[in-house]
């Protein structure tokens, strides 16, 4: 048959009868012809596009969220300098304000001019000068020129566009972000003590979890005999995974600070806090890393005269153990973002110094985020989408680094 | 003899001695379960002493702090499902449909990626999704419905209910992804083989075949939708509110439990106390949501005799 023999008799076969009048050529030949076949291949299409439809929109989520958080946040990172002159002999132990003309005073930055004496206390030969020097400016002047809401007098902001047409206005990278502590001044403040307080945190969760998980899942994995206990154990970790993690801080509270008397708002108390509930996501992935180490190798330590010990010791667990440091980092990771039990044994407290032991009050990132958004001060809201893109950057080199050593060391049985 | 003798025995006691290390490790979970029930129970037990339990559990009016306090926690359970419902309608249509695009209608490497970034959305901390929905979604949403002329306010349960559907749908997503894929592949080649399109088999074969696994990922989900709290201590009211307008404020169990215990009230009196009432409520309803999930998923992996989930 030519093609064109076979294309007359295609269009034949799926050609519609009419509504009124007889059957089509192609129904009289075509004993399979089924006339619901259109609707069934267009309600198949739209199906498909549902679900084409669901997953843009989930990942448009991520994206667009994403990119709000950015847009929200890259102007916390320049921050508003005026050059302006200071008279540093005007300059005495309590005031300072008379070092600067009238004028500026209300422009620039309170917690800038608190630091005039201290300068003058390390370099006394600058009693007598008068310099020109660049100055924080104040958070309303800040927010004025990146074109937010601002609270500006008139004389104000008459001065400031003078002074930006004279070119006496500079926006420079924020490192005060990172060197600060939080502040009751919007353009002093920065993470650093919320930073440290995180690290401190976490090295207690990892002290605590990480020792007592591995010994929880080897204990499960090669020495419990399958009885009642070991299955309670084992229901015990599934659910300790599905409570929601203001019970923990409920724990925290009745048992860590009520009953054993620790300091509230340490990281001791936060990090213990952490520990129980980062323990079934480090027990569920060691257990999973210790299955897949074979069998033969415990066979061939056991042929040897090896104990059961020494085998798991020496052997097992070194085989097992990119398995469950990629669980452990994505544990920590995990514990990295808690806020409700922290906010709960009372982490939110004002920190402006960073802590130096455990013992301290201290608070920690997505807290400090959680407080920054409480602020009043529109300065608060760029600093703190400042804050989730450091923490989410934290966050995304773990996973990052997790998925690099897993795939890294996988080791093909 | 005797040297070979006193070898094992110090042998012996040293494993022995290690093999209790381990043991007593292990206890630690068990401890930490029970060491949540029992202080959250004996501390609610103290707050059922003082108020009564069937007020607690019926009553409409929760009013702290004056000297006729009443906590009756109706208004509290409602806000909790009012956003736990609107969360569920954003979260199982979409996590579902991609769940189904990623199982049946994705390629590989299209998979390899769409995974990844799913895990990017579930990775998120919740306070940031809390700050989104404060400052982003719920000024839109007040506008958007200003301007078709309804008042909404800034603490709608809108606002949280949709923020937290797009928190769930990864785990909705991935476990339903899961399930999908465990169908055995014989059932839809039979079902391609009787002459229905892939849209049909999959309505009416491999959903139904998965449906257990689905609906445990839903109960999954309203579990987490339950016990949330950065979202909606940010962005949701404080205001305990009967109402089945989601553009009102609402508030939630686990906002009362924050706001009771950073509040500067004594530790004894009922204010605080209520917290852990609330907090007992909110981990029986957990615990009982998650072993009927569990018993579910179970069940599926018996029906087709799966051992991958």
């Amino acid at each position: 048959m030519s093609t064109h023999e076979i294309e007359q008799i295609q269009t034949e076969l799926t050609t519609p009868g009419k509504l009124i009048g007889g059957k089509s050529q192609a129904q009289k030949n075509n004993p399979f012809y089924d006339p619901t076949l259109k609707r069934r291949h267009i309600s198949a299409k739209l199906f498909k596009s549902f679900s084409i439809l669901s997953i843009i929109c989930s990942i448009g989520f991520l994206f667009f969220f994403l990119g709000d958080m950015v847009a929200k946040g890259i102007p916390a990172f320049k921050q508003t300098y005026l050059q302006i002159e200071v008279d540093y002999s005007r300059v005495k132990e309590t005031s300072y304000r008379k070092a600067l003309d009238k004028k500026y005073r209300r422009v620039v930055s309170r917690a800038w001019m608190r630091m005039l004496p201290l300068q003058i206390e390390e370099d006394p030969s600058l009693k007598d000068k008068k310099l020109k020097l660049w100055a924080l400016a104040d958070d309303q002047v800040d927010q004025y020129l990146k074109g937010h809401f601002y609270k500006l007098k008139n004389k104000d902001k008459q001065l400031i566009d003078e002074m930006n047409a004279a070119g006496n206005i500079e926006l420079r990278f924020n490192t005060l972000f990172f060197t600060h502590g939080d502040s009751k001044i919007p353009e002093n403040s920065g993470i650093l003590s919320a930073i440290v307080g995180s690290i401190l945190t976490l090295i207690v969760t990892m002290l605590f979890a990480f020792p007592i998980g591995v010994m929880t899942a080897a204990y499960l994995e090669e020495f419990a005999v399958d009885n009642k206990w070991t299955r309670l154990i084992e229901v015990n970790i599934n659910n300790l995974a599905a409570i929601p993690s203001i019970l923990f801080g409920l724990l925290g509270l009745a048992v860590f600070i009520n009953l054993l008397g620790m300091p509230r708002s340490s990281p001791l108390v936060g990090g213990l806090t952490l520990a129980l509930m980062t323990l079934p996501i480090i027990i569920v992935s060691s257990r999973a890393a210790l299955r897949s180490v074979p069998d033969s190798i415990r066979q061939a330590g056991f042929g040897l005269g090896l104990t059961k010990i020494q085998v798991v010791q020496d052997h097992v667990l070194p085989l097992a153990f990119p398995g469950i440091l990629t669980g452990s980092i994505i544990g920590l990771a995990q514990a990295m973002g808690e806020t409700a039990p922290l906010i709960i044994i009372g982490m939110i407290a004002f920190i402006p110094d960073t802590p130096s032991s455990v013992f301290e009050a201290a608070t920690v990132m997505p807290a400090q985020i959680f407080t920054w958004a409480g602020m009043p001060e529109r300065a608060y809201i760029e600093r703190t989408a400042a804050g989730i893109m450091v923490l989410l950057s934290v966050l995304l080199s773990l996973n990052a680094i997790a998925v690099y050593l897993r795939k890294k060391y996988e080791v093909k049985w | 003899m005797k040297a070979f003798e006193t070898k094992n025995r110090h042998h012996e006691l040293k494993e022995d001695s290690i093999k209790l290390v381990l043991i007593v490790a292990s206890t630690i979970s068990i401890l930490t379960t029970f060491g949540i029930l029992f202080s959250i129970l004996f501390e609610a037990i103290e707050f059922f002493q003082l108020r009564s339990f069937w007020y607690f559990i019926n009553g409409t009016e929760w009013s702290p702090g004056v000297d006729g306090s009443k906590f009756g926690a109706v208004p509290i359970f409602a806000g909790t499902f009012m956003i736990t419902l609107i969360a569920m309608l954003v979260a199982v249509p979409i996590g579902l449909g991609s769940a189904i695009f990623m199982s049946e209608y994705a390629s590989f490497g299209l998979r390899d990626t769409l995974k990844p970034l799913l895990e990017v959305l579930a990775g998120i901390p919740t306070v940031v999704y809390g700050f989104f929905a404060a400052i982003t979604v719920a000024p839109f949403i007040v506008s958007v419905f200003e301007s078709i002329g309804v008042t909404a306010s800034f603490n709608s349960a809108l606002a949280c209910g949709v923020v937290m559907g797009i928190m769930i749908i990864p785990i909705i997503a991935s476990l339903s992804d899961d399930v999908l894929r465990a169908v055995p592949d014989s059932q839809r080649k039979a079902s391609l083989a009787l002459g229905m399109t892939k849209s049909e088999t999959i309505k009416s074969v491999v959903i139904p075949s998965a449906m257990p696994g689905i609906i445990s990922a839903a109960i999954l989900g309203i579990s987490k939708a339950l016990g949330e709290t950065m979202i909606v201590v940010m962005a949701a009211g404080l205001r305990p509110n009967l109402s089945f307008n989601p553009l009102e404020d609402m508030t939630t169990v686990t906002v009362r439990i924050v706001d009771a215990l950073v509040g500067d009230h004594a530790f004894d009196s009922p204010d605080t106390l209520s917290a852990f009432a609330l907090g007992l409520v909110l981990f029986v309803v957990t615990l009982l949501l998650n072993v009927i999930s569990l018993s579910l998923i179970r069940k599926f992996k018996e029906k087709y005799e799966i051992n991958t989930l």
